[in-house]
């Protein structure tokens, strides 16, 4: 394709002053790539020494996330109008990354051509590239617009967090404007210069060669010439500029997203060990836990500080940082790069600052996080964030650092096994009421063979004269569907699922010890549980526990098996809404079970709120966050109440008993009594059950669908 | 600074659920857990700030038996340097005169420039860090809510005092205090702190290495005897307001304009 | 029977109310003890603070010195422990002094201490039988003082009901046994706490709130209703430290004494340390969700419920009839 050009110099052949052509353009390549091999090693450095990570395994999974979030731009879409502007460029460069190798190598050797490619293919790869290259012009020159014109309010940097910085953004699409110009220059140039005269060279129409085309048809060739070189010179140039300038900033991700993507955290729902390679047996040995100084990030967690793009998706779903908390992951990840950036410079020398912990990160911004995991889940370059903030945790933790309202939960989970500090002896009460006793008798299990299943109660439900109606509820529905289940009563603490992501590793450890071994001793062949955090850890926390379901789960087993029958709603003007608890929807990806129970009760309307599923607005957090007095400026339940009657509803369904804590004392703090009310599903489902003597109740969407099904 | 402080392992009141037994003669502690009593968390908290800030070094002491070893544990854990169980059947009965004799010996077997205690335990009795000063000739001040340590072996301490306002003294080191909560922000003791000093040895002291005479404390020696505990008498109590709320709210402002409440 | 002492402080000039108890306190141990005030001082103040004790106490023991001017405990005790014969009994009452003087003064005195006493039920033989309160008053304890080697009693504010005066004592001056005298703790000054943008005191109506409130989100909650009601906002002292509200709204010895008419308790469990800033016997309406908060002993009214329910129906109330009222 790249034919011997007779009237056009070739940029090899092209001699300036004393310098020939051809050593110019290898001595641009040889130092732009020198350049960028020093600049890429000494961004190395830090991911040297920072903590091991092992994230070489299931090599087909992470194919897989490479093919779907990096080629295949998964999580883009949902913010439609930069998504669509980020994959025509991703797209683009896809593309263009042949023939802009192509292009540096011909500077080099005008004989150069594509191997393998037969020309007919090579034509259209052409043809496609000269597309490419103007949607992504065009691309660019939108994303501009926007930034200069529409300012989204995402990319804002609050005065906490520094300046804005629209000025860098704008530098770089123009830089990838340049690349864009000078390959149409090229190719619309070369083109001409093999014509006579007077003829235009076809090129697609409205690709920028085209126009450039059309600009140059009445150009003398040695003009052409001069802007054919000028092209590929400004190419070059740029190309390399741009390479080099990569690893100075957000356009660091075009080289480091690949790695990012690929290396990613398979495991949902999980956290890291405080030590990968360190069992906990052995953990004692460990001199510091969790993070205290830059190298304690592995060096995966460092590549995410690289690979942040700076979009903003993170903070702009993230709850904390909408009620005002002193936290946004964007700013987490951003601070973080600019600390390494100043440690590990790559020229000059490392400058100390403000410390890391205590000063780049204050300790309200670190207690701040509810783990939600929205930040993760909306990612395009599936950053993490929650490993980083339990690290941190553990620092602090291990410094002795913790919010004094955050000690005294903890305490009590050490000496009581619960956060309120009540006593043990009182865990199972909750089951002992007699209105209860009269409609359900609760077994605790004790020795094996008590029972098939185990119901996991949890702390919250066991003390809080509220949450205690769930539990209540929750065991009603699994004696209605016949289920052989008890509890552990005393024998049970608490789950440990938030004292482990508060950054108390021991505890944790402690509290998962002491339940597996009661779990083991009664011999149960399942685990059901009402409270998401504990199905959380007893699902992805705990090993070589019996498999646990959460009660959504099993209610909606119960409808489609028709061993539960619901009533139809009695109150006609609610409209329903469901809450997606994080530990149930983004961290188990548990959305339908619950939605589908709430269709299957006839006559209920349920909308949606705008926040849902994976986009679900926190409540405010559960375990020990109801303790930490945060400094914000409203509540995440106060928000969220206000999601819902914006969407219409007046009866917030959640499956959470942290949810309900939090929203129920929203409505009170919003004013709404009266005007919006909160339900746990198991209440609702325990409330609408139609129990002997049965009347026959309409056929439920679930139960046609089964029947359909069946015949 | 050679700090010692002297703590003491409580029932953990912080649930409200502690109970009489049933001869009424003690509180039900079968169902106890126990802790550091909060006072003297914070006077450790305090030693270690102030050895942070000018050097030196902090002893916890506690009078009791084996079981309180764990508070010690604890504050170690926290970063005292060493601990000291001063141990002996004889102590059995001791009261607040009979501790101050005990830690009295202690302290003059050692060179502790600053000696803290918490301003008070669970009994409320906020006594034996005014009188083991005033055994030792030592000056004292109580409810301390600040220290500053300035030259010539002197310290500036500021105490509570009524209306929120604060009292501001000079004190001549050596010296005593007792600390009042709120002074600093206590430090968080996590699981692994306590299980790095789970196997330090600590020393025990008993009568005889303290060279303390048994018939000088202990319940022989009290002078002060606790009789027995009881659930005090309801007195006259309140009116209590039942029903609705709305009813109630009523019934509220009723007797708060009867009472000249409304302008 | 030993002699009984009160140790009374006074400032300005004028001996503190707590004189008229402690005189109730000396005749729980002896219905018919003459108690001796003690008080120390220096200048006219001394002068005026004797004089004003002449109606309550039939002797008064002046001790007066320059460096008694500001009371420094230091100082008083050893004072004291010139002045007061052996064997005596001396009460003070349980405040922030008598914290900083008694303990120390009872070593010195050779004599037994009781702190914090709440009632005194008399003698049994050579013991003082006494009431205290233990684990944040929510149990009492009998308590039996040796007193044949004397004793110093520390009295808790307001638990002994002031006798009124009859008597017209004399004033005895007894600073020359007082000695010199010399500290190794030295008063510096006092820093007055910041006045705050609401001064509690001077509220007829007290909203106060306690840990009960759960949290600074809710505070809003008891405005609400003391705007509905003309009345100030007021808290104990956990929610000060917690740092919910400031300094300047905490009622309580270590707080701001008030006098209210009305004074509403929401969510205060009733600590002695709180009620010792609540004066002059105002109307006590406690609202509780725990049925057994000692709160309920002392308050004229109770209600048994959350407060974040119960707070904003009375606010609506009280806004209902005085719009009503309006029209």
């Amino acid at each position: 394709m790249f034919g011997s050009v007779q009237s056009v110099a070739s940029p090899a052949q092209a001699t300036s002053w004393f310098v020939s052509g051809q050593i110019l353009f290898v001595l641009i390549h040889v130092l732009g790539l020198a350049c960028f091999a020093y600049i890429a090693t000494r961004r190395m450095a830090p991911l040297m020494r920072g903590e091991r990570d092992p994230r070489f395994d299931r090599p087909w999974m992470r194919l897989q996330r490479v093919l779907q979030y990096w080629l295949g731009q998964w999580k883009h879409p949902r913010y439609p109008g930069a998504g669509l502007i980020h994959i025509v460029i991703f797209g683009g460069f896809i593309v263009l990354a042949v023939r802009s190798i192509s292009l540096v190598a011909f500077g080099i050797s005008e004989n150069f051509a594509i191997p393998v490619l037969p020309a007919g293919a090579a034509h259209a790869y052409d043809a496609i590239t000269d597309y490419a290259a103007t949607l992504v012009f065009f691309a660019v020159v939108i994303a501009a617009i926007r930034r200069i014109v529409f300012k989204p309010a995402r990319y804002a940097v609050p005065a906490r967090f520094g300046k804005g910085h629209p000025v860098d953004a704008i530098f770089l699409l123009g830089l990838i404007a340049v690349l864009m110009l000078a390959d149409g220059l090229f190719e619309a140039t070369k083109a001409a210069a093999h014509l006579p005269p007077g003829h235009m060279a076809s090129f697609g129409l409205l690709s920028l060669p085209w126009m450039f085309n059309i600009v140059l048809a009445s150009t003398t060739l040695v003009t052409i010439g001069k802007v054919h070189l000028g092209a590929v010179l400004v190419h070059e140039a740029t190309f390399y500029f741009l390479l080099c300038y990569r690893p100075f900033g957000i356009q660091f991700h075009v080289i480091t997203s690949l790695f990012n993507v690929c290396f990613s955290k398979l495991d949902r729902g999980t956290v890291k060990p405080v030590r990968w390679g360190i069992s906990d047996v052995n953990l004692d040995q460990v001199k510091s836990f969790g993070l205290k100084k830059f190298e304690d990030f592995t060096w995966k967690h460092m590549l995410d500080f690289y690979s942040c793009a700076d979009c903003g998706r993170c903070s702009d779903n993230c709850p904390a940082n909408a009620v005002g908390r002193p936290l946004s992951p964007r700013f987490l990840t951003i601070k973080a790069r600019d600390y390494s950036f100043r440690h590990y410079p790559v020229f000059g020398r490392p400058s100390d600052g403000t410390p890391l912990v205590g000063g780049v990160f204050s300790d309200d911004e670190i207690w701040s996080c509810t783990t939600c995991g929205v930040c993760e889940e909306e990612c395009p370059l599936l950053i993490e964030y929650i490993d980083k903030i339990v690290d941190l945790r553990r620092g602090l933790i291990d410094d002795g650092k913790v919010p004094q309202s955050l000690q005294r939960p903890l305490k009590a989970l050490e000496s009581r096994g619960n956060p309120y500090g009540k006593m043990e002896k009182k865990r199972a009460d909750w089951a002992k009421t007699k209105e209860f006793q009269q409609t359900c008798q609760v077994k605790v299990l004790s020795g094996n063979g008590g029972a098939r299943t185990l119901y996991f109660v949890d702390s919250i439900t066991s003390y809080d004269d509220r949450i205690q109606a769930i539990g209540r509820a929750t065991a009603r529905i699994l004696d209605h569907i016949g289920e052989d289940f008890g509890i552990l009563g005393v024998a049970e603490k608490d789950s440990g699922h938030d004292a482990r992501r508060f950054g108390e590793e021991m505890l944790y450890m402690t509290l998962r010890d002491h339940n597996v071994d009661a779990i083991k001793a009664t011999g149960v062949e399942r685990i059901v549980t009402a409270d998401p955090h504990a199905y959380n850890a007893l699902k992805h926390d705990y090993k070589n526990v019996p498999p646990v379901e959460h009660i959504s789960q099993v209610i909606a087993g119960g409808v489609l098996s028709g061993r539960i029958k619901l009533l139809p709603v009695e109150n006609e003007s609610s409209v329903y809404t469901y809450h997606d608890p994080c530990y149930l929807g983004r961290h188990n990806q548990l959305y339908d079970a619950p939605r589908d129970v709430l269709d299957a009760i006839p006559g209920l309307k349920r909308v949606e709120m705008s926040r849902c599923r994976e986009r679900s607005f926190c409540c405010g957090g559960g375990g020990l966050m109801l303790f930490y007095e945060a400094k914000e400026d409203q509540r995440m339940g106060v928000a969220r109440v206000k999601m819902a009657a914006e969407a219409g509803a007046n009866v917030i369904v959640t499956a959470c008993p942290f949810c309900m804590v939090n929203i129920e004392d929203a409505i009170k703090v919003a004013g709404m009594e009266g005007k919006m009310t909160a339900i746990d599903l198991a209440e609702l489902v325990d409330q609408q059950i139609a129990r002997e003597p049965a009347t026959p109740p309409t056929p439920t969407r679930l139960e046609r669908e089964t029947a359909i099904q069946g015949g | 600074m050679e700090i010692l402080v002297c703590v003491k392992r409580v029932p953990d009141t912080s649930e409200n659920e502690i109970q009489l037994n049933q001869t009424g003669n003690d509180i039900e502690r079968d169902d106890l857990v126990y802790s550091i009593n909060e006072w003297d968390n914070y006077a450790v908290e305090e030693a270690i700030q102030i050895v942070d800030r000018v050097g030196g070094n902090v002893t916890v002491v506690t009078i009791g038996g084996e079981d309180d070893e764990e508070v010690l544990r604890r504050e170690m854990a926290m970063g005292a340097k060493h601990a000291v169980l001063i141990s002996d059947e004889g102590f059995d009965g001791c009261d607040g005169f009979g501790i101050a004799t005990i830690l009295k010996s202690f302290v003059q077997k050692g060179n502790y420039d600053l000696i803290l205690t918490g301003v008070q335990a669970e009994d409320g009795a906020a006594q034996v860090g005014g009188m083991l000063a005033a055994m030792l000739d030592y000056p004292f001040a109580s409810l301390v809510n600040s220290i500053e340590v300035l030259a010539n072996r002197v310290l500036k301490v500021t105490r509570e005092i009524e209306g929120g306002n604060r009292e501001v003294n000079e004190i001549d080191l050596p010296c005593v205090l007792s600390i009042q909560t709120g002074i600093n922000e206590p430090r968080y003791v996590g699981m692994r702190g306590i299980r790095q000093v789970a196997s330090v040895k600590i020393p025990t002291f008993a009568a005889s290495d303290l060279g303390i005479a048994p018939s000088s404390v202990g319940e022989a020696a009290a002078r002060v005897k606790r009789v027995d505990y009881f659930v005090p008498a309801m007195g006259k109590g309140a009116e209590m307001l039942e029903g609705s709320p709305e009813e109630m709210a009523d019934k509220v402002m009723e007797l708060v304009k009867a009472k000249g409440g409304f302008k | 029977m030993p002699r009984i002492f009160a140790y009374v402080i006074h400032r300005g000039g004028v001996a503190d109310d707590s004189a008229a108890e402690l005189a109730a306190a000396a005749r729980k141990v002896d219905a018919t003890a003459s108690p001796v005030a003690i008080v120390t001082g220096w200048g006219a103040e001394l002068d005026a603070a004797c004089e004003s004790l002449r109606p309550a106490y039939s002797e008064i023991w002046k001790v007066g010195n320059e460096a008694l001017a500001y009371p420094n405990a230091e100082l008083v005790r050893k004072a004291l422990t010139s002045v007061v014969p052996p064997g005596s009994m001396v009460l003070v009452l349980h405040d922030h002094f008598g914290i900083d003087l008694s303990p120390g003064l009872s070593v010195k005195l050779n004599s037994a201490f009781v702190s914090d006493a709440l009632a005194i039920e008399g003698m049994d033989g050579s013991f003082l039988r006494l009431v205290r309160q233990e684990v944040g008053g929510q149990f009492s304890t009998h308590v039996r003082c040796d007193i044949s080697t004397g004793a110093v009693i520390n009295v808790r504010p307001g638990a002994f009901k002031a006798l009124e005066g009859g008597a017209a004592g004399q004033v005895v001056d007894k600073s020359a046994a007082a000695g010199a005298l010399t500290a190794k703790r030295r008063y510096v000054g006092t820093v007055v706490a910041e006045a705050g943008d609401v001064d509690i005191t001077k509220y007829d109506v007290l909203v106060s709130v306690g840990r009960g409130i759960q949290e600074q989100d809710n505070i809003h909650i008891a405005q609400e209703l003391a705007d509905a009601m003309g009345a100030a906002v007021s808290c104990s002292r956990p929610v000060v430290d917690a740092k919910w509200m400031e300094k300047s709204r905490q009622v309580g010895s270590s707080g701001k004494t008030v006098k209210p008419k009305v004074y509403m308790a929401c969510g205060i469990s009733g600590a002695f340390q709180h009620l010792a800033g609540i004066k002059g016997n105002p109307f006590l309406i406690a609202i509780n969700k725990n049925p057994k908060a000692p709160i309920f002993q002392v308050a004229d009214v109770g209600i048994v419920a959350d407060l974040l329910e119960f707070l904003p129906e009375l606010t609506n109330r009280i806004r209902e009839t005085r719009c009503a009222a309006a029209k």
